[in-house]
């Protein structure tokens, strides 16, 4: 990086919406069915057959649209994007052209809690996806053949697309995160970025500072096809490199399509874009324009859920660090799970910390969720009850904590079982403390004569005659309060 | 009189009171088909098991059940761009050769409910792109009144075949006067209904924004029949209408209150003197009822036929873009997906298909979108408002249903345009969506003459009973003699 010239980068995001049926006929719109078992005649671009739209999806663009701050047109249309290709059945694409379902949206990129930068949304619009083509060679110009699975084809999409307001890779996975963030408390999306059902593409240009002119005619290169946020700032980080250098170098940019190698790490070209397709838009005469209405539009605006920006303020209030705020926040099965949890349990910074801590520990190595954890919140709320009651110390409920999510049993079950619950009965604790001081007269004196480090020991040659169940605080307390009378005696 | 005479509406009451078998019916008209056929060329596909099938079906259903259909055991042929499960739907291309939809069209399922028994599929212009006939890829079809002449198109095979007395009723679809301009080159009623009056589903595109079913009869109260059946809100298209359907009132029309409405940029150079003859005495015999007759202007007229020639190829290119090769129909072999694609197109298209793709490509392409189909679609909201004036004053328009007569096979197919032009009198109504019926009004040199009615959107309900009131005004001329007719 020098500082001849400023990195301009805007996303074009596709959403695929959890709809039980595609966007114009009822087909279902699971993922991973066997190939063409998903298709009927209107998906399949039979003759004769007509497109009906799908209201729930339209729902859901509208949640959308509103969650990301856009004004919801009450007039749009569909128009058709026509071009030849085995993956799209009827040789176009019906999506929205000039009138789009909504525009002037914005997305906050939000680093250590606070907003630091907000990024324009153009636009959002409706569309259907594509089929896919399995090719039976490395591509389909040297292809033996390719395999067409139309099961995609017609799922619902929501195109999302960025002012070119990006200066960093990092700002756009920071934008990628948060538009994620927004778009998982709708419940509209599955948004997995490796079953495509988010899909990023990225424009990536340079300009150069002496240049003044329209950002749109800078040369620009769309990196396609990236399976991950991490990958699409990988991309973005070499294409800035690679354009770069080829500045320096005193060569022109040119405008293309280009893929990206996760093995390697770097864009390679695909076509040029230099001949710029004319996909001959018209408005799509089978589909009277979408019109809705101002309550429509007002009603999907009172129920939406709280913005992220609010849940961050919710966990700021509740003791929770922006660092730990942000992994919830990400994670909309753990917010929900927060929520339960401290529902029940007062001390919302400890929910936190196990959650964070132990508890995602386990969750990764029994490849839970937050929606599929088999210690619920509750069954968290209960083993962190026992720890503020004294029956537990940090260490022994990591244990029990184990234990619970082995067997699925309860906490205090799980004590009474191994035998591990803490002595806190001060007499008892008392008699043992007194028996290692008369036992290390030595030790008591270092520690008398001003070793602090003395008391450690002591403490341990405690904790070892408890087997270690005896309240690590109450233990120390004692001590200290036995060695003083000892010091007076 | 012969079962083959009978209208729809007889044949449906005889058999839903037992005095005729749909089978007695079918045997009759199979008969009659096996005897015309011949030298009408007027079916693709003809399916006469099956029809015995069906016809045995309604003689068997319990007499309660019988008795609520309303087409009972009536014949009925369908144009073959309106997809059928039990026969192949071709739209006359090549590039459809053999291909048989795995649904039925709503307009088919709803006649098959009515109790009608489809017997085949008719010939017609490749995709309804024409006006002739001449344009299937498969055979021609010679118009029943003089064998040397074209039936007119696109809905050519259905107009000869109820015309030829092969079925009393028979479904057109209309897109620029493909089911009007034939049914008056055969003599018969045709019937373009308000644009989402009856469901497009099954219906193989042309151009979506002004194709529409309807009926071709041989009396007004038939088409109207068919109509009532086969009219209604669809889910499966979302551009039908949600509204109520109405039909003509049964009593007689009484003149004296009907205000007529004559274009007068109607009357220009170009129309037949048999033809304007004919139309002056329709006129004068309908002032004699009492009927005002009266001059309205239409001012855009002029830019109908230079609109619909963008509007229709664009909607067309892109509609017929799905004929690819890669799913069903015609698939020519190339060393690669785009020569796959070229050669399937080249091979499987028309030339007259072709040229309207190239048409529409062209209209629709960056930077000359706005000048055509933008400008184009303004037009037609010019001509729908000049509808909507002319019809503030009148109740119904008149005009001859096309400005000559069946014209001889070849006369015209080499001159694209003079073709395209001779729909100027009913690509209006598909521009402006409102609905028009063509009805004979005698004969012109032993050929046909149709008169059209053109009634606002949603005007069925007066269109169909004034055309009827007309119909007792100018007493049908038979039926041409075919096949050893006596």
């Amino acid at each position: 990086m020098n500082s001849t010239y400023e990195v301009i980068i805007g996303l074009e995001v596709h959403v695929e919406l959890k709809t039980q049926s595609k966007l114009f006929c009822s087909c279902s719109t699971e993922f991973g069915a066997d190939p063409n078992t998903h298709t009927c005649p209107v998906c399949l671009g039979m003759p004769g057959v007509l497109p009906v739209l799908n209201e729930a999806a339209v729902a859901c663009a509208v949640k959308a649209a509103l969650a990301l701050n856009c004004t919801v047109h009450p007039f749009s249309k569909f128009d058709r994007k026509q071009y030849f290709y085995p993956d799209l059945p009827k040789a176009y694409q019906i999506s929205q052209y000039d009138e789009p379902l909504a525009e002037h949206g914005s997305v906050p990129i939000v680093i250590d809690g606070a907003v630091a930068k907000t990024v324009a949304v153009r636009r959002i619009h409706m569309e259907e996806d594509a089929g896919k083509l399995n090719h039976l060679g490395q591509r389909l110009g040297d292809a033996k053949g390719s395999m067409v699975d139309l099961n995609r084809a017609g799922v619902p999409l929501v195109e999302i697309v960025s002012e070119p307001d990006m200066r960093s890779a990092d700002e756009a996975r920071l934008y990628l995160t948060e538009l994620r963030n927004i778009l998982s408390y709708l419940d509209i999306s599955d948004l997995r970025m490796e079953e495509g059902s988010m899909r990023c593409d990225a424009n990536v240009s340079l300009r150069p500072l002496d240049y003044h002119g329209s950002l749109e005619d800078l040369p620009r290169v769309e990196i396609k096809n990236v399976n991950s946020i991490r990958n699409v700032y990988r991309g973005i980080e070499y294409e800035i490199a690679r354009q770069a250098e080829k500045m320096g170098r005193g060569e022109r940019i040119v405008k293309e399509t280009r893929g990206f190698d996760d093995q390697n790490g770097r864009t390679y070209s695909q076509r040029s874009k230099e001949e710029a397709n004319d996909y001959r838009y018209f408005p799509e005469p089978d589909l009277p324009p979408l019109v809705l209405t101002a309550s429509y539009i007002e009603e999907a605006a009172q129920s939406l859920p709280p913005s992220s920006m609010a849940i961050r303020q919710e966990l700021a209030e509740a003791g929770v660090t922006a660092n730990d705020a942000e992994v919830i926040v990400a994670d909309r099965a753990s917010l929900v799970y927060w929520r339960s949890a401290t529902a029940v349990f007062a001390d919302k910074r400890q929910v936190t910390n196990w959650m964070l801590s132990d508890v995602s520990r386990l969750l990764n190595a029994y490849g839970d969720t937050f929606w599929t954890a088999r210690v619920g919140p509750q069954a968290l709320a209960d083993l962190l009850a026992l720890i503020e009651r004294g029956t537990l110390s940090g260490r022994m409920a990591k244990e029990v904590l184990d234990r619970m999510y082995e067997t699925g049993g309860r906490a205090e079950d799980i004590v009474q079982s191994m035998g591990v619950s803490q002595i806190t009965d001060k007499a008892a604790i008392q008699t043992v403390v007194q028996q290692v001081v008369a036992g290390n007269p030595h030790v008591v004196q270092d520690y008398l004569s001003g070793k602090d480090k003395a008391l450690g020991f002591l403490v341990g040659q405690v904790m070892k005659q408890t087997k270690g169940q005896a309240k690590p605080d109450m233990v120390n307390a004692i001590l200290k309060d036995v060695m003083a009378d000892y010091a007076k005696a | 009189m012969r079962i083959y005479e009978m209208t729809a509406g007889d044949i449906a009451s005889k058999v839903r009171r037992k005095e005729l078998s749909a089978t007695e019916c079918m045997e009759e008209i199979a008969e009659r088909i096996g005897r015309v056929e011949p030298f009408v060329g007027a079916f693709l596909h003809l399916n006469l098991d099956e029809a015995m099938r069906q016809a045995r079906a309604i003689d068997n259903l319990p007499s309660g059940e019988r008795e609520r259909l309303p087409l009972a055991g009536v014949p009925v042929a369908v144009k073959d761009n309106m997809a059928t499960q039990t026969m192949p739907t071709t739209a006359a291309s090549k590039i459809l050769e053999g291909f048989v939809a795995p649904y039925d069209a709503t307009v088919v399922s709803r006649l098959r409910h009515a109790g009608a028994v489809i017997v085949g599929k008719t010939n017609m212009d490749e995709f309804a792109m024409g006006s002739s006939t001449e344009h299937s890829a498969y055979q021609l079809t010679r118009n029943p009144w003089d064998q040397d002449r074209v039936p007119g198109g696109s809905s050519g095979g259905s107009a000869a075949a109820v015309a030829a007395q092969m079925v009393p009723v028979a479904l057109g679809s209309d897109t620029g006067g493909s089911i009007r301009q034939p049914a008056s080159y055969c003599g018969v009623t045709g019937f373009k209904p308000t644009y989402g009056r009856v469901s497009r589903y099954g219906l193989i595109a042309f151009a979506s924004s002004l194709d529409q079913i309807g009926p071709l009869a041989r009396n007004v109260d038939d088409a109207s029949l068919i109509y009532e059946v086969i009219a209604g809100y669809d889910p499966l298209d979302a551009s039908s209408l949600r509204v109520e359907k109405a039909l003509p009132k049964a009593t007689d029309v009484s003149w004296a209150n009907v205000r007529i409405g004559v274009p007068k940029q109607y009357g220009s150079s170009g129309l037949d003197a048999g033809v304007q003859a004919r139309l002056a005495e329709v006129i004068s015999r309908l002032e004699s009822q009492g009927a005002s007759v009266v001059e309205v202007s239409l001012p855009h007229t002029e830019y109908a036929i230079a609109a619909y020639y963008l509007v229709a190829p664009a909607e067309a290119s892109s509609n017929l873009s799905r004929f690819d090769g890669v799913r069903y129909g015609y698939r020519a072999p190339g060393a690669d997906l785009l020569e796959m694609y070229e050669n399937t197109r080249a091979q499987g298209f028309g030339e007259e298909v072709k040229r309207r793709i190239l048409l529409g490509t062209h209209a629709l392409s960056a930077g000359y979108y706005d000048a055509y189909y933008l400008k184009a679609q303004k037009i037609r909201t010019l001509i729908r408002q000049d509808f909507e004036q002319a019809f503030a004053a009148v109740d119904v328009i008149l005009t001859p249903t096309t400005p000559d007569l069946a014209f001889r096979f070849g006369e015209k197919s080499q001159d694209p345009l003079q073709m395209y032009l001779s729909d100027v009198y009913t690509v209006t109504a598909n521009l402006a969506g409102i609905p028009a019926i063509s009805t004979p009004a005698g004969l012109a040199g032993g050929l046909p003459v149709g008169m059209q009615w053109l009634g606002p959107i949603m005007g069925e309900e007066s269109l169909l009973h004034i055309a009827r009131g007309f119909e007792k005004l100018w007493p049908s001329e038979g039926w041409p003699a075919l096949g050893g007719d006596a």
